[in-house]
């Protein structure tokens, strides 16, 4: 139990030693750490048989010296197993894709004769030691522990500076002045809205009621982001500090992480930091002797996009169906069980306490003019160093993909790259040199959104991914309001009918007709967005979409729909087998003669092109 | 599906995980508010949420069955009808999309010979489609009841899925 800020202090200089070690290799110890990537993603690559593979050899060498720490995910998702190897006087060293033999190598060729593996080094596109970052694009204050620390011991944050940011806003700042800070710093919601954090809180805090509520989102929607998992995972400590701190700014004393229940290892790391946080004084009565109260608890998701929205979601907090509401009133007014309510994303609280421990003015540097700081993007699909990116705002996209992403995956063609999930749009090639911002996406049709950032190369089709997200929005939709309830299903048989060949020749008109209609009459943000998939592709990619409608073909050739088939006579030998899988019967012909394909029948489902084993079924 | 519901059966509620789910009804002050975590506990214990199921709950707590069913039925997470042994949940999140979801999703269909949300003839597996469970960069991703399988193409389905015959 810490009973104030000098016994932080004595709790992180005791860990200076291990602190020297981590970062740059320094300290004059024997120590020697190996951290092995544990995050979900590390897990399924094989991360556990690695730290159990080094753990039994650890232990028959009789390495008395080295230790094992399991670290959440370093981003660089690409490259899993990995480990890095801190020996004190050397620099940091990371291996990639580590199989048993290579863990076997690490202790006998690096650990005990000093000869690094160069085969399974793998370059790190960010430098913990260089604070600049100017060399290296990336810059993380959000992730700055990921990958770094053990998430199961509170120690290891302390020495990272962790609840320094508490301590110094409970012993020495107002909430007001706290609340100052965040909205100097220029912070924005990173869950997508962007809307000023500090303002936020201000809001809430104004309020007169003495009941409130402090709820951090975790109900991480966007198919194909993954970076609050990551910091849950990683790092929880630094969200809740974020949280308890948003907590003392606004006058709330009780805490609610809402987190999806797809995610059974970010919550159960939650609960261990919860636990440890509880025992150091941290949360509960009284913390560090300020007279301050709070505590967190979590309440699980069940798998609902809608909930992402922060009406929605404190209706599922509620234990009820997570269906929007109208604002105003809005949750700082009227919120969790009608009391005034803060709704944060997990990204924006991680970033709280750097900003209460370097200042709002080092954080407001970084950046451009509207958005400041650093945003974390899952930088996934077609490119090679598939992984969790954090990058100060205004960098390009071509500096995410090309030099952080090392480019397109077996060197293809760029075609696209999504963001803003399915709320958000493509970017075609021609505005890779944009810098990325909340305005600059949105004048491109698409948004930032909580991150995900989907590249795709030449072998995609864009009328395909637009039905893939209305597929999407089509089942997510809470059902409550018209536009979206009916509009997605009606947007996305439109879709369908195209990939299918049976689009009337106006098709597109009727897209962009209802696109819009959806967009401004939807209740929610879920509901006015959903139609940003299909509209930007249509703006950005309109000639694809007209040689699906005109010419019925479609240049990447996915749209099986689209292809007519045919039997190639000479090869055909009458095998029967295109006759027993084709689900309409449209295919004839005896045992061992040719057969032939019915086309005004046929619903080009393609089951005979890829049951044959003679290649005699033509695709065109 | 759903439609079918008032026509099922009615089934027995083994009395033993009934007492493990009073005891934990119980142990909660805002039971009400709790009805989420109550029914992730209750589908935990007996592997799905059938009506009946509800209908108890829905008493426990004190507040009508066709607010139980409104949330069951809002939620992808929760099941009204019985599972295999297994789930295996095919990860539809957009990165895994483009790398090729639908071929890995079409070539399990084929393999155990059912359709999507469909449980296989032996009860050991049912088939399910999942949002994105974050594991993108392991893309085209598979997930077994709790186990997280990466790259997963028309070949390796077969070693994942064997792995969990005959144990």
């Amino acid at each position: 139990m810490i009973n104030n800020r000098s016994e932080l202090l004595e709790i992180r200089k005791n860990q200076n030693e291990m602190r020297q070690l981590r970062e740059i290799g320094g300290g004059k110890g024997n120590r020697i750490e190996l951290l092995v990537g544990m995050a979900t993603c590390g897990i399924a690559a094989g991360g556990k048989d690695i730290y159990d593979e080094l753990e039994t050899l650890i232990r028959d060498m009789d390495l008395n010296n080295v230790d094992l720490v399991k670290v959440g995910c370093i981003g660089s998702c690409y490259c899993e197993p990995t480990v890095q190897v801190n020996m004190p006087g050397h620099a940091p060293t990371y291996y990639g894709y580590v199989d048993r033999d290579a863990a076997g190598r690490i202790l006998h060729e690096h650990v005990l004769q000093g000869k690094i593996l160069k085969d399974k080094v793998v370059p790190m596109s960010f430098n913990r030691t260089d604070p600049a970052g100017a060399r290296k694009r990336q810059f993380r204050i959000a992730l700055r522990n990921c990958g770094n620390i053990d998430p199961e011991e509170i120690t290891e944050y302390i020495a990272f500076d962790g609840y320094e940011a508490l301590a110094k806003v409970l012993t020495e700042m107002t909430p007001l002045d706290v609340i100052h800070v965040l909205k100097e710093s220029g912070l924005r919601g990173r869950g997508g809205g962007g809307f000023p954090t500090g303002l936020k809180w201000q809001a809430t805090n104004q309020q007169k009621n003495p009941q409130k509520y402090m709820i951090c989102n975790a109900d991480e929607g966007d198919p194909g982001a993954y970076m609050d998992r990551s910091l849950l995972e990683g790092d929880p400590h630094s969200v809740l500090e974020g949280l308890i701190i948003g907590g003392y700014a606004t006058g709330a004393n009780q805490g609610i992480i809402y987190i999806r229940a797809e995610y059974p290892l970010a919550i159960a790391r939650l609960n261990t930091a919860l636990d440890q946080a509880r025992e150091y004084g941290f949360l509960g009565k009284n913390i560090l002797g300020s007279g301050f109260d709070f505590d967190i608890e979590i309440r699980l998701g069940a798998g609902a996009f809608v909930c992402g929205e922060e009406t929605a979601l404190i209706h599922s907090v509620e234990g009820k169906r997570g269906e929007p509401t109208k604002k105003p009133p809005y949750p700082s007014e009227e919120g969790y069980l009608h009391k005034p309510t803060t709704v944060n994303n997990v990204e924006t609280l991680a970033n709280v306490p750097e900003i209460i421990n370097k200042g709002a003015e080092w954080f407001a540097a970084i950046g451009t003019r509207n958005s400041k700081g650093t945003k974390v993007f899952a930088l996934v699909g077609k490119v090679k160093n598939v992984g969790l990116v954090e990058v100060p705002m205004g960098t390009t996209l071509r500096e995410i993909i090309y030099e952080i992403g090392g480019g397109i995956t077996d060197d293809k063609a760029f075609k696209a790259v999504q963001t803003g999930g399915p709320s958000g749009g493509v970017i075609s090639a021609e505005y890779l040199d944009t810098p990325i911002e909340y305005e600059s996406l949105r004048s491109l049709g698409t948004m930032m959104g909580s991150g995900g950032m989907i590249v795709m190369d030449e072998d995609n089709c864009m009328v395909d991914i637009a039905k893939f997200y209305l597929q999407f929005t089509m089942d997510e939709s809470c059902g409550k309001c018209t536009p979206c309830r009916i509009g997605t299903k009606r947007l996305y048989e439109l879709l369908d009918s195209i990939t299918k060949g049976t689009a009337s020749p106006n098709v597109l008109e009727q897209l962009d007709m209802l696109g819009n209609n959806i967009r401004n009459s939807a209740l929610c943000g879920l509901g006015q967005t959903a139609p940003n998939p299909v509209l930007s592709t249509m703006k950005y990619f309109e000639e694809e979409y007209r040689m699906h409608v005109e010419e019925k073909t479609c240049p990447t050739g996915v749209c099986k729909g689209l292809f007519r088939y045919s039997v190639i006579p000479e090869k055909c030998v009458g095998c029967t087998a295109c006759r027993r899988v084709c689900p309409v019967g449209c295919i004839s012909g005896h045992p061992k003669q040719v057969h032939s394909i019915d086309l005004n029948l046929c619903i080009s489902c393609g089951a005979c092109f890829d049951v044959c084993k003679f290649n005699a079924i033509k695709k065109a | 599906m759903e439609k079918d519901l008032l026509l099922m059966e009615p089934v027995t509620l083994p009395q033993d995980k009934l007492s493990l789910l009073d005891a934990y009804i119980r142990s909660l002050d805002d039971q009400e508010g709790m009805l989420i975590h109550i029914l992730h506990r209750a589908q935990h214990l007996f592997g799905y949420l059938p009506p009946d199921l509800q209908l108890y709950i829905a008493r426990s707590i004190g507040i009508p069955a066709s607010k139980v069913y409104g949330v069951v039925s809002f939620y992808s997470y929760f099941t009204q009808v019985k599972r295999g042994q297994h789930t295996v949940s095919v990860c539809m999140g957009t990165a895994c999309f483009v790398k090729g979801a639908e071929q890995v999703k079409e070539a399990l269909k084929k393999e155990l010979k059912v359709g999507m949300d469909e449980t296989t003839v032996d009860e050991l597996f049912t088939l399910k489609e999942i949002r994105c469970i974050g594991a993108c960069g392991l893309a085209p991703a598979v997930m077994v009841d709790d186990k997280v399988y990466g790259h997963m193409n028309e070949e390796n389905i077969r070693t994942v899925t064997s792995s969990y015959k005959g144990v």
